[in-house]
């Protein structure tokens, strides 16, 4: 069967059941693999995308519900070549231990920030709680975020587009 | 429009009903002298074991609920109370001296809890349950205060009330009193056990469980009559715990002590709501006195009728024949469209009864949730999740606010009754679907810990619904 999704701006035809979590089109179908397979069962964050600018975590949500909806996944926030203000960010603040958290860390913050780049410390943590990093690499991650918000505030007060 | 005018007929009624009843008691109950004040006694010169003692009551009282404002100091107070009336914002128990009760002697706080005044004398308002504390014995009043002078002072005074005249006159509750307050102590039933009246005493007092339990009416006492029957309070539905009680297993003593004291219950699922708390607090005291608990409200619920027990058994098989056959992943074409897609495809994976509660969902042939009145719980646990507890295993939920539109939870919602409860469909669901995610109904979000994530963060959302 046919799904039509429309991700990192791009709209698609993926052949998938309906009921096929997005996690698995992303990864299987898109060649997408940013977001990561944690838990497949909404408890740790690591397959975290946005669906319309919200946070979302891809291993619990079927693409029956995305139809129309705009996915971002952690590829669609910039290249190798140039990198968005949240990759750059953590690139700068050297934020992975591993790295198997960091694209939904990132996709969750870039929700957060897109709404508010100037929220303040405890706003980030709180907005993070639900994903789970198991190499303690939280105090980069905090300060990468911080540091993405500056970013992202100084882009927007320059006219730039982030 | 109606429902504002609604509103205005109703507090004009209130208001006219308070104003003769104030002028009539006013002679009786009005008026209480103040009790000097004292400087405030050093935490030394309190008895280890009655602050250990009073430390229980406490959790038994849930006064670190009520008395901590969301990110706050433990009872300092300043937590917005939403009532029919107007906001009233709970006060420093701590024992700062001046925004605090450091200068209330002993006298003064057992005054307090048996008859409603402050140190100065002052009618306190009924969002302080005594009608319900006033039970409570002078010695466990006294274990009370022991603890709660033994706590760090902080200094912080509450914003002040939000009551329109005359609400903001606290010589009418005089009035109220009147009407409503019978004064304590407990009295023991003594034809029931001593376990029985255990229960009694500290459901009725201390745990106030009737202050959510029981419905209200007008001028906000609670309806005797209707007696556990359930109610609304937060945009959470509090479930029947008398006969009517939607659980498809009926609740027993033993259930309810387990529920009680760990959040959980494998054939009840998990406290949410302004029910975690709670049980965050039972979690921490001895069983015994959890386990009177539970007897007596056992006790009120009645015993099941056969029907009932058969009802529950017939459950519980459907639930051990689902979780024992292979899970359906896709919708049947001849099925309920795409209310039962969503469920399938992303519900079930953790409903499914194959892991167990905390670790799993439950099996929603289990749930009260489907059998309530209302889908208010089901839409909030599904929009908002269960947070994680801090610092402790929990049962958590994901939430799908970012995803779900109104007509897809609705549709997810009507499926989910027809599915797993024997009762009609739900009369006003997109109605509450709808005001839910638009915050017209504002839903605190309780971790099990008992810490709240009180608004703002439940509108944690940062675009706006689909
Ligand atoms: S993989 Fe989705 S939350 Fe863990
Ligand atoms: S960096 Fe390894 S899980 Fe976070």
């Amino acid at each position: 069967m046919a799904v039509t999704l429309t991700v990192n701006g791009k709209t698609q035809q993926v052949d998938a059941d309906p009921e096929t979590p997005l996690l698995y089109v992303l990864r299987d179908d898109l060649e997408l693999n940013g977001a990561k397979y944690g838990c497949g069962v909404g408890q740790c964050g690591a397959c975290t995308v946005m669906v319309d600018n919200e946070a979302v975590l891809s291993c619990v949500t079927p693409v029956l519900l995305l139809e129309g909806r705009r996915i971002s996944t952690v590829e669609g926030l910039g290249t190798m070549e140039k990198p968005g203000p949240m990759q750059q960010a953590f690139i700068e603040q050297q934020a992975a231990q591993c790295g198997f958290c960091i694209p939904g860390m990132m996709m969750r913050a870039q929700a957060l920030l897109q709404a508010n780049p100037t929220v303040d410390e405890a706003a980030v943590r709180a907005h993070l709680e639900p994903n789970l990093c198991r190499c303690g690499t939280h105090m980069r991650i905090v300060k990468a975020v911080m540091r993405a918000g500056e970013l992202m505030h100084q882009s927007s007060q320059s006219g730039g587009s982030t | 429009m109606v429902r504002a005018a609604m509103r205005a007929m109703r507090f004009l009624t209130g208001l006219a009903i308070l104003l003769v009843l104030g002028a009539g008691a006013f002679v009786s109950y009005a008026w209480h002298s103040a009790i000097d004040p004292i400087d405030p006694p050093s935490q030394a010169s309190f008895d280890r074991t009655l602050v250990a003692r009073g430390a229980d009551l406490a959790a038994i009282g849930n006064c670190n609920v009520c008395h901590t404002a969301p990110g706050g100091q433990p009872f300092a107070g300043g937590l917005g109370i939403p009532t029919p009336f107007g906001t009233i914002y709970s006060t420093n128990i701590t024992p700062d001296p001046e925004t605090g009760i450091g200068r209330w002697p002993e006298a003064a706080f057992i005054r307090s809890m048996r008859k409603g005044v402050d140190r100065e004398g002052r009618h306190l308002y009924p969002a302080f349950p005594y009608d319900h504390y006033t039970l409570v014995s002078d010695e466990d009043n006294r274990a009370l205060y022991a603890f709660l002078m033994t706590r760090s002072a902080v200094s912080a005074a509450p914003p002040e009330n939000e009551l329109p005249f005359p609400f903001n006159m606290r010589m009418l509750l005089a009035g109220w009193k009147a009407l409503y307050f019978r004064e304590g102590p407990y009295q023991p039933d003594t034809s029931k056990t001593a376990e029985w009246n255990r229960g009694h005493y500290l459901t009725e007092g201390l745990s106030h469980c009737g202050a959510c339990h029981t419905p209200r009416n007008r001028l906000g006492a609670e309806k005797k009559d209707e007696y556990f029957a359930g109610a609304e309070v937060e945009n959470w539905t509090v479930y029947p715990i008398n006969v009517n009680s939607p659980a498809p297993i009926p609740w027993e003593a033993d259930s309810l002590t387990f529920y009680l004291r760990h959040g959980w219950h494998e054939h009840h699922g998990a406290s949410r709501g302004s029910m975690a708390p709670v049980t965050a607090n039972l979690g921490s005291i001895p069983e015994p006195d959890v386990r009177a608990i539970a007897t007596y409200v056992a006790d009120v619920m009645g015993r099941p009728s056969q029907e009932r027990i058969a009802r529950g058994e017939a459950a519980l098989a459907t639930v051990r024949k689902e979780s024992a056959s292979p899970l359906a992943l896709r919708a049947s074409s001849t099925g309920s469209g795409i209310g039962e897609a969503i469920f399938l495809s992303a519900c079930q994976g953790c409903h499914d009864g194959r892991r167990s509660v905390p670790f799993g969902g439950l099996n929603l042939h289990l749930s009260s949730a489907v059998n309530a009145p209302n889908a208010q719980n089901i839409i909030n646990v599904t929009l908002f999740g269960l947070p994680a507890a801090k610092g402790e295993p929990s049962a958590i939920m994901p939430a799908y606010r970012g995803v779900l539109s109104q007509d897809q939870l609705v549709a997810l919602l009507d499926y989910m009754r027809e599915r797993f409860s024997d009762q009609p469909a739900w009369a006003d669901t997109r109605e509450r679907v709808a005001a839910t995610m638009n915050g017209e109904r504002e839903v605190p979000i309780y971790r099990m810990d008992g810490t709240t994530q009180a608004p703002p963060e439940t509108s944690m959302r940062t675009a706006p619904w689909p």
